[in-house]
């Protein structure tokens, strides 16, 4: 569906040229949801804006749809939908006036086109804003129809730069419920949606796959959970208990699935626990509850740790930047 | 060409959806009015013509064109739009060619909204009205030139205020092209040709003949072709720099 092939980027030349994207390729099929993650500056931004026809590279292309976005830029662009970085949109025209334009400039006639702007108003619940100038519409209106005009042509190929970027928590969640149920849509066949972002929870929340690049590289490519997996607390336990006179941490240590037993310090009346760190990964979860009931230890708190992304994110793009 | 339509509907629905449209056309009839009556002294010529009225056009569209032409892009450049315009299914040249002529279509109807004065004329006397048409036509043809310029001036910088300024200079050195002020700049330098080229270019020698009514092919042809050349440096600019 989007085939992306060694993708390069310079801004300026001589001396002060800076590579923006270095030789990007991947592929994204139907049904997946890829976020495109990684520190602002690493070029996410700039590779959405070359799969898109918006800037030239300076050399790779890009193919969506079996259409070369260099040799035959239109048809590409005719099964993309797009949303630029921070939605932006006429301002002094109203979303009527402006899905109206869109679909003009889509090549949408007649009956087409009134079933396809209604579709996409329904869908982001634009119905009562409809006559509003846009730049009187809240953040959250203004990214919706910015979305409404990305998927107004139901297109095959949907890539959003930032989407939920500046929403506060509720049309967040909402914009995310959009982009699932865009990925496998019930009437039209499933979608490739690539997304950026810099909001880590946003990986679980709606990706399939996850891209990490940092300095205009690709890091890491995977699935979340394997990035979960990659993370040293994968696994790991934090645990809380009162035991006068024991040593728990000596104990704890003993265990032959735990690899490292860290001290944590308590918070909120809480005492002070252990985070238990699994020999490879594996999940040590039962044996350690296992060792507390023997032991008749009273427990505070036992939990299982996915996984901090935040962490792997930053060795990641860390690791990436050392030059 | 369906994505040219679309931007030219959209940028002429653009004009009448703030009050920039209104401003702007009353704006230019009434000095179009005061112009023709107080200074050009329509009356006291005592004939039936139009030319007073015409001839204080290149100097009405010198100031008030820019202001037309100044958001062409730059506002697109500013409000991040221009990316999401260059990413639907239109080429460069349909977008650059449906705002121009949204453009010129709507100095066209600030330009027919002066048809009282043709009225007038026509009431008082017997005026050659076919050279009256032939001047409209002519006006219209460099009300598009300024335009032109005001579109690649724009389509090069984000500050509309820029693209305002630059474009009245760079209109004011067209319109005087053939008078000292601007050939003194090249007569210490450069050789005849160049001055002679130079002189050709200005837009008030070629406007007096139009202003009578006398309308040559070589100064249709010289405002349209300088439209064209305007225009396709527009489309260059807009698709060399994007970042």
């Amino acid at each position: 569906m989007i085939e992306i092939k060694s993708l390069r980027k310079v801004f300026g030349s001589g001396p002060a040229a800076i590579t923006a994207v270095d030789g990007v390729s991947f592929s994204v099929r139907p049904g997946e949801v890829l976020g495109f993650l990684g520190p602002n500056g690493a070029g996410k931004s700039t590779t959405m804006k070359m799969v898109t026809g918006f800037l030239a590279p300076t050399s790779g292309t890009a193919v969506v749809c079996g259409h070369d976005i260099l040799g035959d830029a239109l048809a590409a662009k005719r099964c993309i939908g797009y949303l630029p970085e921070g939605a932006p949109a006429y301002a002094d025209m109203t979303p009527e006036g402006f899905l109206g334009f869109i679909a003009d400039a889509r090549g949408l006639r007649g009956e087409e086109r009134r079933s396809k702007i209604g579709g996409a108003v329904d869908r982001l619940e634009l119905g009562d804003v409809m006559r509003q100038p846009i730049e009187t519409l809240s953040k959250g209106f203004k990214r919706r129809v910015g979305l409404a005009q990305a998927i107004l042509h139901d297109p095959a190929v949907l890539v959003m730069d930032e989407p939920t970027d500046g929403l506060d928590p509720n049309q967040k969640q909402q914009v995310r419920s959009l982009i699932r149920a865009m990925a496998r849509p019930a009437q039209s066949p499933p979608k490739a949606i690539v997304l950026s972002t810099h909001i880590l929870e946003e990986v679980d929340a709606v990706c399939t796959r996850a891209i990490i690049i940092a300095r205009g590289r690709i890091v890491s490519d995977g699935t979340p959970e394997e990035f979960h997996a990659r993370s040293r607390r994968h696994n790991a336990v934090v645990l809380r208990v009162r035991a006068e006179g024991v040593d728990v941490k000596g104990e704890l240590s003993r265990l032959p699935g735990v690899a490292a037993v860290e001290a944590i310090g308590g918070e909120r009346g809480k005492p002070g626990g252990f985070m238990l760190v699994p020999r490879d990964g594996k999940p040590i979860f039962h044996e350690v509850a296992r060792h507390c009931q023997a032991r008749s230890w009273e427990v505070d708190e036992l939990r299982s740790e996915l996984g901090r992304l935040d962490e792997v994110f930053r060795e990641l793009t860390r690791a990436g930047g050392v030059s | 060409m369906k994505g040219t339509l679309a931007v030219l509907k959209r940028e002429l629905a653009g004009y009448f959806a703030t009050p920039l449209a209104y401003v702007f056309i009353v704006i230019f009839l009434v000095l179009a009015g005061a112009f023709t009556f107080q200074i050009g002294q329509l009356f006291a010529t005592g004939q039936a013509s139009l030319s007073p009225f015409f001839s204080f056009h290149p100097w009405l569209y010198l100031f008030l064109i820019p202001a037309l032409s100044m958001r062409l892009w730059a506002e697109e450049r500013k409000s991040g739009t221009l990316e999401l315009l260059m990413t639907l299914p239109i080429t460069t040249a349909g977008a650059v060619a449906g705002k121009f002529l949204a453009a010129w279509l709507f100095a066209g109807i600030a330009l027919g909204l002066t048809f009282p004065a043709w009225v007038t004329v026509n009431y008082l006397g017997n005026p050659d009205n076919g050279a009256i048409v032939a001047a409209y036509a002519g006006s219209f043809l460099m009300a598009g030139s300024f335009l032109a310029i005001g579109s690649l001036v724009s389509s090069l910088t984000r500050s509309q205020v820029i693209a305002f300024v630059v474009s009245a200079v760079v209109g004011f050195g067209f319109l005087l092209a053939g008078f000292d002020p601007v050939l003194d700049v090249f007569r210490a330098w450069a050789p005849r040709t160049i001055l002679e080229s130079v002189a050709s270019f200005s837009f008030l020698t070629r406007f007096e003949s139009i202003s009578r009514g006398v309308v040559e092919l070589r100064d249709v042809l010289f405002f349209v072709s300088l439209i064209a050349a305007c225009l396709v440096a527009t489309g260059i600019a807009i698709d060399t720099r994007r970042a």
